[in-house]
């Protein structure tokens, strides 16, 4: 076979070469979606409603008109914070389910900021130090309910599954006291658990005026960059991708793992902890009980769908987003309840997971190796 | 169980009591605040119990569940669904209805189980993974259903939650009920006591059968136990399957035995709680149950404190404070699991699939 190729068929190929294990890599992720929808609509249709009016619904809330879209990219900006946050503790070896926790004392912290901080300080504060403040509140709430369990990990051994879920809990607990007392709005119309509303000068402006997408779309994709660059280009990503992927062979490389899970469960903990702040700066402008439950769970199925890399993790919240967008106008099209989107997702994570199972359907043999995500308890 | 652990469980339920009855003893006679913390400890260590002797079956045998909790919910919520099925539909009298309930719930934990043993087992999928991955779909099918069946106007019941045929009742246990003042120990609802029967059993048949043995063996190293002839895929899906079903015994508590009805997300952490028991029993039934019974004991803490709320002294208003209160069990598994009160030992092969 002759081997002269010329400049033009070299530069050809190279791209392909370059878009193919790209594209291989989102085949699986592609499928369990389809898949998914598919097992979806099956219930949906068992359940009593007309899965394809559903899905037109769907499809229509999530990315139909101008504001649709926009809606979409607004839900879907704390879920990338969220994805980012369990997708950086999973190449660290870890599973952190405290991104549920973490994320709502980040909006707690952030929603104290928005609207107390002024009256507290006796100033009142410039856009321009409002809104920083108000994310570094929910980043520094975040990074020490993450570092908690970590440093349990790191110390004692101790699983971070149960530890973050029990953390979980306790923030549950916390923000409902919150919520339901000192921070309550004393608004006489409010009869909700929720903070006051912050204050303007808090509140994340919006990119083009008329649509609700504002500036902390960009910063999320700002920070899946960073993270993406802190992950494979720094020393600090190499540690943590090796405590992840073989502790031991890390430690013989001179690896402190211990000191490595704790700072990856803070980073963690920290990006869980901007989803939080985001929510409140960038979508309600309060904090409502009830409203963040099911991110940290959601961020779990992202991240797996997203292979845990943050431009993965991007379409994956992009996704989730729109579905979370959509179901509304679903609901309202169709009487199917928004709860459908539960069981999808549900679906998505498990044929993401058991990716053997799309595999297995559509004959797709596979090439990379098996990505150990997390250990048992013997840790 | 060594001495250090018994210790501390003694140590704590001591100190739990001690504070509700200092609270309570101006009302109510001591010894009345202790029966009934007793009587409410061992009925809401119930599903805790239940849930550690679920995770010990299968994590004998090799693999994690973590999807305890997502077991106990889905089977609370179709046994729940199946009882009120059976009498305002079919129109059966309550007690069919309630066992009728039970028993699907049963089989619901039963076919999770069926389903985590598929991912772990046959596909391989990372085990915590799995168990997250039934937790979520039990929260997604139970929330789903439970708004379509009985909130929406053109469903099986018309868009009312229909009256559940009450809860299962309690037996009087004959000749211990019938003591003077302690007999109300005795009177527990049928759940609490096939779990405490539960206990001695398991312990039974892990450790002193050869079914027990050859699970253990295959939790231990499978791949001895393979080059002996067991057939370790089995004896994992089994030991999977059966975890499941006690976890679905587990959840048909919260909706036959506790309460009368259905709320999204009423298990509320406790599956999570009886795999922290389990750490803590050391994989044994009768170290679960011990354990459990801490944790019982700190939510019968929360909830006699409760009743006594305008009794607490101001210097203690904090604890009239419910979430105070109920962040209790979990501190409590958060502290257990730092391993400071001894450290203990998971089945050798946890979370690795076995590749023949």
């Amino acid at each position: 076979m002759e081997s002269s190729v010329t400049k033009a068929e070299e530069g050809k190929s190279s791209l392909l070469v370059k878009l193919k294990p790209a594209l291989r890599s989102m085949l699986v992720p592609v499928l369990a979606v389809f898949t998914s929808v598919i097992v979806g609509g099956i219930v949906i249709a068992m359940a009593g409603g007309n899965p394809f009016e559903a899905y037109l619904g769907l499809a229509e809330g999530s990315f139909g008109s101008l504001k649709a879209l926009s809606e979409t990219t607004v839900w879907a900006t704390p879920y990338i914070f969220a994805g980012l946050a369990v997708g950086l503790a999973f190449k660290g070896g870890l599973f952190n389910i405290g991104a549920e926790g973490q994320l709502a004392l980040g909006a707690v912290a952030a929603a104290w900021t928005g609207y107390a901080l002024p009256d507290w300080l006796g100033i009142s504060l410039p856009a321009i130090i409002h809104i920083p403040l108000t994310i570094l509140a929910g980043i520094l709430a975040g990074a020490i309910w993450g570092g908690i369990p970590g440093w349990l990990k790191a110390k004692f051994g101790g699983h971070e599954v149960i530890n973050t879920i029990m953390m979980n809990y306790i923030a549950l607990n916390i923000t409902s006291y919150l919520l339901n007392g000192p921070m309550k709005d004393p608004n006489p119309n409010n009869v909700v658990a929720r903070t006051p509303m912050i204050a303007p000068s808090a509140q994340i402006p919006t990119i083009f005026s008329g649509f609700r997408l504002h500036w902390g779309f960009i910063l999320a994709l700002l920070v899946a960059a960073l993270v993406w660059w802190i992950l494979w280009k720094t020393t600090l990503g190499f540690e943590i991708r090796t405590a992840g992927a073989n502790p031991d062979a890390g430690r013989y490389a001179g690896v402190n793992v211990a000191r490595t899970i704790i700072i990856t469960m803070i980073l963690s903990g920290l990006l869980a902890g901007m989803a939080g702040a985001i929510e409140v700066t960038g979508l309600n402008f309060r904090h409502e009980l009830g409203f963040s439950v099911g991110y940290g769970f959601d961020a779990i199925a992202i991240a797996l769908l997203g292979k845990c890399h943050p431009a993965g993790i991007v379409l994956g919240a992009l996704l989730f987003g729109g579905m979370r967008n959509g179901a509304t106008r679903m609901q309202f099209l169709t009487q199917i309840p928004v709860d459908v989107i539960s069981v999808i997702q549900a679906l998505i994570l498990l044929f993401v997971a058991a990716d053997a199972i799309v595999r297995y359907i559509y004959r797709i043999r596979t090439r990379e190796e098996r990505v150990v995500l997390t250990r048992g308890w013997g840790g | 169980m060594d001495l250090k652990r018994f210790g501390f469980i003694a140590f704590i339920i001591v100190i739990l009591f001690v504070i509700v009855v200092l609270v309570g003893k101006g009302t109510v006679p001591a010894t009345v605040i202790i029966v009934s913390m007793v009587a409410t400890t061992i009925s809401v260590s119930t599903p805790l119990v239940l849930g550690a002797l679920s995770g010990v079956f299968c994590e004998r045998s090799g693999i994690v569940n973590i999807g305890i909790e997502g077991m106990m919910l889905s089977s609370a919520f179709f046994g729940w669904f199946a009882s009120i099925y059976l009498s305002f539909i079919l129109k059966a009298p309550a007690l069919t209805s309630l066992l009728f309930g039970v028993v699907v719930a049963i089989l619901t934990g039963g076919l999770m189980g069926l389903l985590l043993a598929w991912l772990s087992v046959t596909f391989k999928v990372d085990q915590i993974i799995g168990g997250t991955v039934i937790n979520i779909l039990a929260i997604g099918i139970t929330g789903f259903l439970n708004r379509q069946i009985f909130f929406e106007k053109h469903s099986v019941f018309g868009g009312q939650v229909p009256h559940a045929p009450g809860t299962l009742p309690p037996i009087h246990i004959p000749f211990l009920a019938d003591i003077p003042l302690f007999g109300k120990i005795f009177v527990q609802q049928p759940i609490a006591i096939t779990a405490i029967v539960f206990v001695v059993l398991a312990n039974f048949v892990i450790f002193n059968t050869r079914w027990g043995l050859r699970s253990r063996a295959v939790g231990e190293h499978p791949r001895a136990a393979d080059t002996v002839g067991i057939n370790v895929y089995k004896m994992q899906y089994l030991n999977v399957i059966i975890g499941g079903c006690i976890a679905g015994l587990a959840g048909a508590y919260f909706t036959l035995e506790s309460v009368p009805s259905f709320e999204p997300l009423m298990t509320n952490g406790r599956g999570f709680i009886s795999l922290a028991a389990m750490i803590f029993g050391n994989w044994t039934p009768f170290g679960a149950w011990a354990a459990s019974l801490v944790f019982g004991a700190s939510q019968a803490f929360q909830i006699n404190l409760q009743f006594f709320r305008e009794m607490i002294p101001p210097q203690w208003s904090f604890l009239q404070q419910s979430y105070v209160v109920g962040m209790v069990p979990y501190l409590l598994t958060m502290f257990i699991l730092t391993g400071l009160i001894g450290k203990t030992t998971p089945p050798a092969t946890e979370n690795k699939p076995y590749e023949k």
